[in-house]
């Protein structure tokens, strides 16, 4: 369904990115892991065209996607690291944004009500701005907002970074029920194996730019590869080893 | 390094600059009507809530001016042209440039602050993961809502300007009241009116283009908002006292 072919991103002399490869397919969950600065981000914002990137494609269902982005992104949501929720709008509104072009303002209102109550958040938080909400209630808002309009593809980017183990449970928990439930196909970047194990089908491990290991999130534990043991188990690596970028 | 390169290199740049920042106003003019909503949100903060400071800013101008004039006119008995300088006076020169420059204070600031703070907060990002283009959501509407009330505001700045020239003279200045008013009126010409008027539409899209441009190109957390809050009050104070040079050479 989403195919990223041999994208390749520099800033300056600096190569983030090197030739990565992956496929995704219909209703797949796939989550990307790897070190901090590892380009998990930049591969996202690059699949989005938030970064112009300097060679590759991405593909979505066969052909580029770069011509069909405004299709692809009437299905799409997407969950931000730090929920990236408009200050200036009440939270229903930031749940409710697309929707709101599409239908009269007391259906958006009810669906956001409606989608804040499967994340978890009461209808007395649908008044609040983002600013009068918790680091956990704002990732749940922006959770609803992602799923909103039921969409075919949602990325999650780092969606437990700053939360305690029973919030970040909690989330992967949701992100899982999302994926089963709507049949939506995912891409999730993380650093935080609980968030892996929760969460994917399939692993890719990117490493120094390119994708290093791929496969099964059960197949993950008896990889050979030395990186991705130590990156499972936690262990510590000589800092000259780890990943540029 | 070669001072004929060094002299290129900055032209190059002021000349790619000038280009991104023209196709930027041009983008963000074509995006009228799209979010009516918006605009009139943008209308409340960039003109009504500029009220205020532009009406007291105007005020004070005038009734400065009014002292100034009389004081200096009395050395060769000219007196008695207060209420018509300080009519022209606003109308043309102070009324547009200082209320510009209050705008400037207080929009091109606020501007740049919130929409680099959206941009360092990924969430103009997330907008265009909402299908929502953010020059029309955010950029078109704050350009239009001060190309369209600066001038309004200059318009009643040139109004409270001239109260604050009446009252200082009336109160001050042993001037009659009914004489101050007519006097104001007769020597002031529509010209003097319409030029203000335009020059206030010129610098209202100064200031809100410095805004949206500081605030989208914004990058580098927290430090990078404060530069482009910095820049953006800089640059549209700067470009209206040089608009407004280029804009009285060419009406007058």
């Amino acid at each position: 369904m989403l195919a990223v072919r041999g994208i390749c991103k520099a800033y300056g002399a600096k190569r983030v990115l090197d030739g990565v490869e992956l496929d995704l397919a219909q209703g797949e969950s796939l989550v990307v892991i790897g070190g901090s600065g590892t380009g998990k981000s930049v591969l996202l914002r690059c699949i989005l065209g938030l970064e112009t990137p300097d060679a590759g494609a991405v593909l979505w269902q066969g052909q580029p996607l770069a011509g069909r982005r405004a299709a692809f992104m009437e299905g799409f949501g997407m969950l931000f690291q730090n929920a990236a929720l408009f200050d200036s709008l009440p939270v229903w509104r930031n749940v409710a944004f697309r929707l709101l072009r599409t239908m009269p303002k007391a259906r958006a209102r009810a669906i956001a009500i409606e989608k804040l109550a499967r994340v978890g958040l009461g209808p007395e938080v649908a008044d609040l701005y983002p600013a009068e909400l918790s680091g956990g209630m704002r990732k749940r808002a922006g959770l609803a907002r992602a799923i909103a309009a039921d969409p075919k593809v949602i990325f999650f980017d780092e969606p437990t970074t700053g939360l305690d183990p029973i919030r970040a449970a909690a989330i992967n928990a949701l992100i899982r029920g999302i994926v089963d439930e709507t049949g939506a196909t995912a891409i999730t970047i993380t650093h935080d194996m609980s968030s892996v194990r929760a969460i994917a089908d399939r692993v890719a491990l990117l490493d120094r730019g390119r994708v290093r290991w791929q496969g099964g999130v059960a197949e993950m534990d008896a990889a050979e590869d030395d990186y991705l043991r130590d990156f499972v188990a936690g262990r510590a690596r000589p800092m000259a080893r780890g990943p540029q970028a | 390094m070669n001072p004929a390169r060094l002299t290129g290199r900055a032209v190059i740049g002021l000349t790619r600059l000038t280009g991104r920042v023209t196709i930027f106003a041009l983008r963000g003019l074509a995006g009228i009507g799209q979010h009516p909503a918006e605009l009139a949100r943008q209308v409340m903060q960039i003109g009504w809530l500029s009220l205020p400071v532009v009406g007291l800013t105007a005020l004070f101008t005038g009734a400065a001016l009014a002292l100034q004039i009389h004081s200096g006119g009395e050395r060769f008995q000219a007196g008695d042209v207060v209420p018509a300088i300080v009519a022209i006076g606003m109308a043309r020169e102070l009324g547009p440039v200082l209320g510009g420059l209050m705008v400037a204070a207080r929009v091109a600031s606020a501007i740049a602050a919130e929409l680099g703070t959206m941009r360092v907060t990924e969430q103009i990002d997330a907008l265009v993961t909402l299908s929502t283009d953010p020059m029309g959501w955010l950029v078109s509407p704050r350009l239009w809502a001060a190309l369209l009330c600066v001038p309004v505001l200059v318009g009643v700045g040139d109004v409270i300007g001239i109260m604050g020239g009446w009252l200082i003279g009336v109160n001050a200045l042993g001037f009659n009241s009914a004489i101050y008013l007519s006097n104001s009126w007769a020597y002031l010409e529509s010209w003097d009116v319409v030029s203000g008027l335009l020059k206030g539409a010129v610098f209202g899209l100064i200031v809100a283009l410095s805004g949206c441009w500081f605030g989208m190109t914004a990058a580098g957390g927290a430090a990078g908002v404060g530069r482009a809050t910095t820049n953006a009050v800089v640059a549209a104070s700067v470009g209206i006292l040089a608009a407004n040079f280029a804009l009285t050479g060419l009406f007058f």
